[in-house]
Order: C-alpha cells, then sequence, then structure tokens
C-alpha cells in the first residue's frame, strides 16, 4: 500500500500573485497550465520509481528539479519525453491540456516540448548540419531554404561561441562533454520550444562553459519570454546564473517540497537528508 | 526459342544467332564443359533451390517479349511510383518494352566520346565491330574455369558493355549502362569488358535503384576491367534486384603499373548475392579500392565483399565493406587478401562495419588474410553495430518518426559509400534507404 505523504501534495506554485491562495490558483492552473501532472506515478521498466507527482508548469515560468541520485530526476524528464521504458502507471499528463501520455514521442517535440539529453548518444556518418537541418524541418514544419538555414545556424553558432566547423562533424562523435552540452543547448536555440526540460545540463562542465550554457538558456527565455522551463541539476551552481521562480525538491521519488530559490540555497547548506526517510 | 535447361546446341545456336566468328563460339563450347563439371559451390550462401535445369538460358531480346505491364507485380509498380520513375521509364525497366528511348538523349554525348576515339558500345557490337581489340582481352582478366557460375557466363552470355578509352583520354563524366538502355543491357548473362589505354580515366555506372523484376531466377554476369598503365577506372554498380533472384557476379579487374582501379558496388534486394569483386594489382605503384554495400532483408542473404590480390611490391588497397541486415535478413562478409612473397612495401586496409537492426537478423565475416612478405603495412578492422533504442528516442525526441530516424542512422552508416556515388545516385540511393525503412516497421 503505497501511502500519499502530505508533502507529496503540494503544488509548485506557477504564478506569483497566488503562492499564498493555493486553492485560488489551482483552479487557475488547471485551466493555463503548460504542463500539469496529477498524481503521476512511473516505473521503469516495472519498477516504480515515481510516485504521486504533482507539478503544474505554467507559461514563461522557469522551475528547478533538485535531488540526490537515484531520485527519479532523470526519470520524470524521460517519461515527460515518452521512452519507451518509462510507463506512467498512475495518473495524468496534460501538456497545452492535451494528454500527453497518448502522443507518440515526435508528436510532443512537434507540439513544444524539448528534452536535452544528459548523455546525448551519437549518431555516427551523420553531420550536426544534416541531422539540425531534418530535425528543424520536422520539429517546425517550416522547409526552410538551405541557404536560410545555414544564415541561421551559423547566428546560432556565433550565439553559443561554438566554432562553425563543429557543425561538420558526426552528430556527438568524439565530442568532449561540454561540445556535448551546446550541441543540446543548440538544437534548444534552433528548434524553439515552449517547454524545455534541462536534464543536468550542467553537470561536467567546467566554469566558462557553465557560464556560457547559462547565458544560452537565458538568451533562449529572451527571445521567447512564455518559454518554460524545468531544469534538472543536482547542484545549486548553475542557479547562480539562472534563477528559478521555483524550486521542486525530489527525494526518493516523491515531491518532497517546493518553495522559490531560496529553497535551492538551503539544500546547499543542508543537503537532502530531511527530506531522506531515516 | 525459349528452352529450359543448357546444352551444346542450346550455345551453339546462340552463338550462331549473333554470328559470331568460330574462335567465340569454341571459347563458349568449352566454358559449357567447365560449367557442366564443376559442381556447385558449397561454400557460402545457399544454392540448394537453385535448379540449373529450370533456368531460360537464352530468351528472346526484352522488345519482343510479350509481358503486360498488368503482369508486373504491385510491389514493384509501388516501387517505381515512390522512386518517381516516369512511366515509360517504368516499363521499360519492368520488361514491358523498350519506350523510354534515352539513345536519342545521348546521342550526341556518345559523339563527344566518339570523336576522342571512345568505343562504348554493348558486347555483341563491339565483338562484331571491333573483334582484334575484343579477342585481345577477352577472358583475360576471368578465365571461364574461373568458377562455376564465370563459365556458365562464358558459355551463355549476351548482352553487357565493352568500353574501350584510347591513351590519354579522360572522360569527365559517367558512362551509365542506365542511360546506354537496350534491350540486351540488362540480360541475365551480361559481359562486360572495359579496357582502359595507358593513362586514361574512366568513370563506368551500372544499374539504377528501381528494382529489376524478371522472370528468371538467376542473373550470372561477368564484369572485367584491364587498367593499363597510369590509367584509372571506377565501376560503380548500384542494382536492386527483385527478391526471387539469385544473383552469383564475377567481378575482376587488372591494375598495371600506376594504375588505379575502384569497385563501388551497392546491393540492394535479391534472394541471394554472391559478389566479391576483386583487384590483381599487377605491377608496381597500382592502387585498388573496393567499397561495398549490402542490405540484406527478411528471406534475403547478401555474402559479399572483396579480394584484393597484390602481385607487385609499392602496391597499395583498401577494402570497405559495409551491410545492413533487418527483419531477419542475413548478410556476410567474403574477403580475401593476398600479398605474394616479393610484393613488398605493400599498404593495405581492410574494414568491414555491420549494422543490425533487430535480434532477428544476422552478419557474419569471413576474411582471409595470405600474406607472404614481411615488409608490409597491413590493417583489417572490424565493426558491429545495432541501432539502439537509445539513438532511437534520442532522434524521436527531435521531432523525427521512428521511421525517419532509423533512415537517418542508416543515412549516416553508410554515408562514406554515398560519398563516392554520382549526385544523382547518392540522391537514389537516400529514397531507398527511406523505403527500405518503411519496409522493416510493422
Amino acid at each position: 500500500m503505497r501511502k500519499k505523504s502530505p508533502r507529496g501534495q503540494i503544488i509548485a506554485h506557477g504564478a506569483k500573485n497566488s503562492i499564498n491562495n493555493p486553492s485560488c490558483y489551482t483552479e487557475y492552473m488547471e485551466k493555463h497550465a503548460l504542463l500539469s501532472l496529477n498524481n503521476v506515478s512511473v516505473s521503469v521498466l516495472d519498477k516504480p520509481v515515481l510516485y504521486d507527482i504533482d507539478l503544474k508548469i505554467n507559461n514563461g515560468t522557469s522551475h528547478a528539479v533538485m535531488g540526490p541520485n537515484g531520485s527519479g530526476k532523470s526519470t520524470l524528464a524521460y517519461a515527460l519525453a515518452g521512452h519507451p521504458n518509462y510507463t506512467i502507471t498512475a495518473g495524468s499528463i496534460l501538456f497545452h491540456g492535451n494528454d500527453l501520455v497518448a502522443m507518440p514521442i515526435h508528436e510532443r517535440v512537434r507540439n513544444g516540448l524539448f528534452l536535452s539529453f544528459q548523455h546525448p548518444v551519437e549518431i555516427p556518418g551523420v553531420s550536426v548540419a544534416s541531422f539540425l537541418k531534418e530535425a528543424y524541418v520536422a520539429v517546425t514544419g517550416n522547409h526552410i531554404s538551405p541557404v536560410e538555414f545555414h544564415d541561421l545556424l551559423h547566428k546560432r553558432c556565433a550565439q553559443l561561441k561554438i566554432d562553425e566547423s563543429f557543425t561538420a562533424r558526426a552528430v556527438n562523435v568524439g565530442f568532449s562533454g561540454g561540445e556535448k552540452k551546446r550541441l543540446e543547448l543548440l538544437q534548444l536555440l534552433m528548434l524553439q520550444p515552449k517547454l524545455a526540460i534541462l536534464d543536468e545540463i550542467d553537470s561536467g562542465l567546467d566554469i566558462d562553459s557553465l557560464k556560457i550554457v547559462a547565458a544560452g538558456i537565458e538568451l533562449a527565455r529572451q527571445e521567447n519570454p512564455d518559454l518554460s522551463i524545468i531544469l534538472i541539476t543536482h547542484y545549486q551552481r548553475i542557479l547562480d546564473y539562472l534563477v528559478p521562480d521555483y524550486v521542486h525538491v525530489l527525494c526518493e521519488g516523491r515531491m518532497q517540497h517546493s518553495g522559490n530559490a531560496m529553497v535551492a540555497h538551503m539544500l546547499e547548506a543542508k543537503g537532502y537528508n530531511e527530506y531522506k526517510r531515516p | 526459342m525459349n528452352i529450359k535447361g543448357l546444352n551444346k546446341e542450346i550455345v551453339e545456336s546462340i552463338s550462331r544467332k549473333k554470328n559470331e566468328p568460330q574462335w567465340m563460339t569454341d571459347f563458349r563450347l568449352v566454358a559449357l564443359d567447365i560449367f557442366e563439371s564443376k559442381p556447385m559451390p558449397q561454400w557460402g550462401a545457399d544454392l540448394s533451390d537453385l535448379d540449373p535445369d529450370d533456368i531460360y538460358y537464352y530468351i528472346k531480346p526484352i522488345m519482343d517479349q510479350q509481358t503486360e505491364w498488368s503482369d508486373v507485380p504491385e510491389k514493384i509498380k509501388t516501387t517505381f511510383e515512390k522512386l518517381g520513375i516516369p512511366q515509360a521509364e517504368q516499363k521499360f525497366l519492368a520488361g514491358v518494352g523498350a519506350q523510354f528511348d534515352s539513345e536519342v538523349i545521348y546521342k550526341n554525348l556518345k559523339k563527344r566520346w566518339a570523336d576522342q576515339g571512345v568505343i562504348f558500345c554493348d558486347m555483341s557490337t563491339a565483338l562484331r565491330d571491333h573483334e582484334e581489340l575484343v579477342k585481345k582481352y577477352f577472358s583475360t582478366a576471368i578465365p571461364a574455369h574461373d568458377n562455376k557460375f564465370a563459365a556458365l557466363n562464358s558459355a551463355v552470355w549476351s548482352g553487357g558493355s565493352f568500353v574501350y578509352v584510347p591513351a590519354g583520354v579522360k572522360i569527365e563524366m559517367p558512362l551509365q549502362a542506365y542511360f546506354r538502355i537496350d534491350s540486351s543491357q540488362m540480360g541475365q548473362f551480361e559481359r562486360t569488358l572495359i579496357i582502359a589505354e595507358p593513362d586514361s580515366f574512366v568513370e563506368y555506372v551500372e544499374g539504377c535503384s528501381a528494382p529489376i523484376y524478371k522472370k528468371n531466377s538467376l542473373h550470372s554476369a561477368v564484369v572485367e576491367l584491364i587498367a593499363l598503365p597510369g590509367a584509372h577506372i571506377r565501376y560503380t554498380t548500384i542494382q536492386n534486384w527483385s527478391n526471387n533472384v539469385y544473383n552469383l557476379v564475377t567481378k575482376r579487374a587488372i591494375a598495371y603499373k600506376d594504375a588505379r582501379v575502384e569497385w563501388v558496388d551497392g546491393n540492394f534486394g535479391s534472394k541471394v548475392t554472391m559478389k566479391y569483386p576483386c583487384i590483381v594489382l599487377k605491377e608496381s605503384g597500382a592502387k585498388g579500392s573496393i567499397i561495398s554495400l549490402a542490405i540484406a532483408g527478411n528471406g534475403q542473404h547478401q555474402d559479399s565483399g572483396g579480394k584484393i590480390i597484390h602481385l607487385a611490391p609499392h602496391t597499395t588497397s583498401s577494402i570497405i565493406a559495409k551491410s545492413i541486415s533487418k527483419n531477419g535478413g542475413r548478410s556476410s562478409y567474403r574477403g580475401l587478401l593476398k600479398v605474394i612473397k616479393g610484393a613488398h612495401h605493400v599498404q593495405s586496409k581492410v574494414q568491414c562495419d555491420a549494422l543490425i537492426f533487430d535480434d532477428i537478423s544476422r552478419t557474419d565475416t569471413y576474411p582471409t588474410i595470405d600474406v607472404k612478405e614481411d615488409q608490409v603495412d597491413i590493417g583489417h578492422e572490424a565493426s558491429v553495430s545495432k541501432v539502439s533504442d537509445e539513438q532511437l528516442f534520442y532522434l524521436q525526441s527531435r521531432g523525427f518518426t521512428e521511421q525517419s530516424a532509423r533512415a537517418l542512422i542508416v543515412n549516416g552508416f553508410i554515408d562514406a559509400f554515398v560519398q563516392l556515388l554520382p549526385m544523382e545516385y547518392a540522391v537514389e540511393i537516400n529514397r531507398l534507404i527511406a523505403m527500405e525503412m518503411e519496409d522493416s516497421i510493422g
């Protein structure tokens, strides 16, 4: 028997003015949330990992999901993106008010969901440029001319301080950790999603790369103020550059706490122990 | 005269119908004896369903055939549609009649080649008009006794191309069998001979991406290339046989001093393909490269590879063989790299890469390396990779459908092959891959 923990019901607040009035806020969010998870449980290959997750993401808001290793953070990301090994066993997920679970993976993406991978895979023989071109056409439906596409790619590379020669290399083949993260970010800028789920985009980066990545995310937000972000991270570090509207603490498969950016600082000082079962 | 089975009378009558000189008739008859005396090969792909007595060895030219468009299988028609091939051409490719008169279109080009002394015609015409040239080189690279099916081809050959490039002439545009379509071109037992005189260059492209529909189930061609000193021949094949065909082909090139030969060989379709293009590096400085691609689907066995024989010092070679197995198909790489004693300073690199789609498909590698010389630099690499669920998920999460994700992965895998193709062939290959991927899902 699973019991719903009291903390598991805490709702992620997506509209600042209603933070002290949860019931009114809930009603508002049900109608307007970009993404809403309602009592969602997830199993990975039949092993339960996430329990009773409630999460509401409104347009233009940024959310950090923090938690220790194995807490289920990446599971949340993969389940939202639709990985076949991740099964929603209970609850519902609405994206733009539609049933997300029923959508094939590529439809989720074409409707504005973007997942940046913690460990992006190699696609040997396929250049970054041709991969991005095909992805761009698939996601946006915009059959851009080769010249226009080249100009766009050139601009985006410059914004992320990526050397143009990078785009002739095979996707992720022989890339350093930092290069992989930058390619993920380049895709974010090219594909212009409505919801970006960034799974540990800060892991393994030195401080200079981290600043570039943070600046890239900030740029995406400036270009599209409606862009919502779920930033999954272990560490407070990136939150110094990207202050989230909300911080959610995921521990042992449950949403344990939600609050503002201060929560992250608290975690940095105290760790996750208070959320763990004794 | 469409009679099943084979005997001396049939061979003689093929030769007589073509008004061949006596030496060719004799050559055919000797080859027939060899064919009959050799057992079916017991190595390689399973040929037990192939019954040599149940095959037409001479069929009337396609133009006279009474094949009806309605007889062509629906799957072949759909494929033509998807490839965007004009209807007249579709009919030709399906053997419904030679309505596609490409001769006219390419007449001007042919005139330009002819002005430079280039000969490009079908093999029977060459035997009639250029007998001395043919006699000098015919069957010098592949003797009739080379293997059972080379013997068969030698006995009953019909059609195929003859190319002669004079010394120093460089033909800047690929000669394409596809554009020289006539009734004899796409026969079952075609015989092709290319002679490149010193310091000449020729690129020859055979076949096209459309599936070649034949009622007959055996295709057994012989292709010989002679690259004289300093000459450069590139021979590209893209074949997509309908899946009832046994495609058993012998291809060999002789490269003389400082000559260069490239085989580019793409095998789609067929029930069984056994094809191992060979290059004999006969004199110093010769270079050979073989790059091949095979896709084996349900019920298909692609047994292919390459053979390089280094007979002289300072010769270099490379083999890149790529194969894809899916839906229970099987692909095998079978290769030979031979360096004789005295062939020092040889450089050779063999690389075979296999991509497998699922757990029911199969890939094998049978490399033979026979090196009798110490001063050589030889490398062999083999890799097997599987289309991973994580790759598919990654691409799907970038908006690709599962089908287009698979196609992208395959296109990446075969990139090194496609890079070598003329542009229009590269485009056709991409379409073909996309179609193959459609077939591999549900």
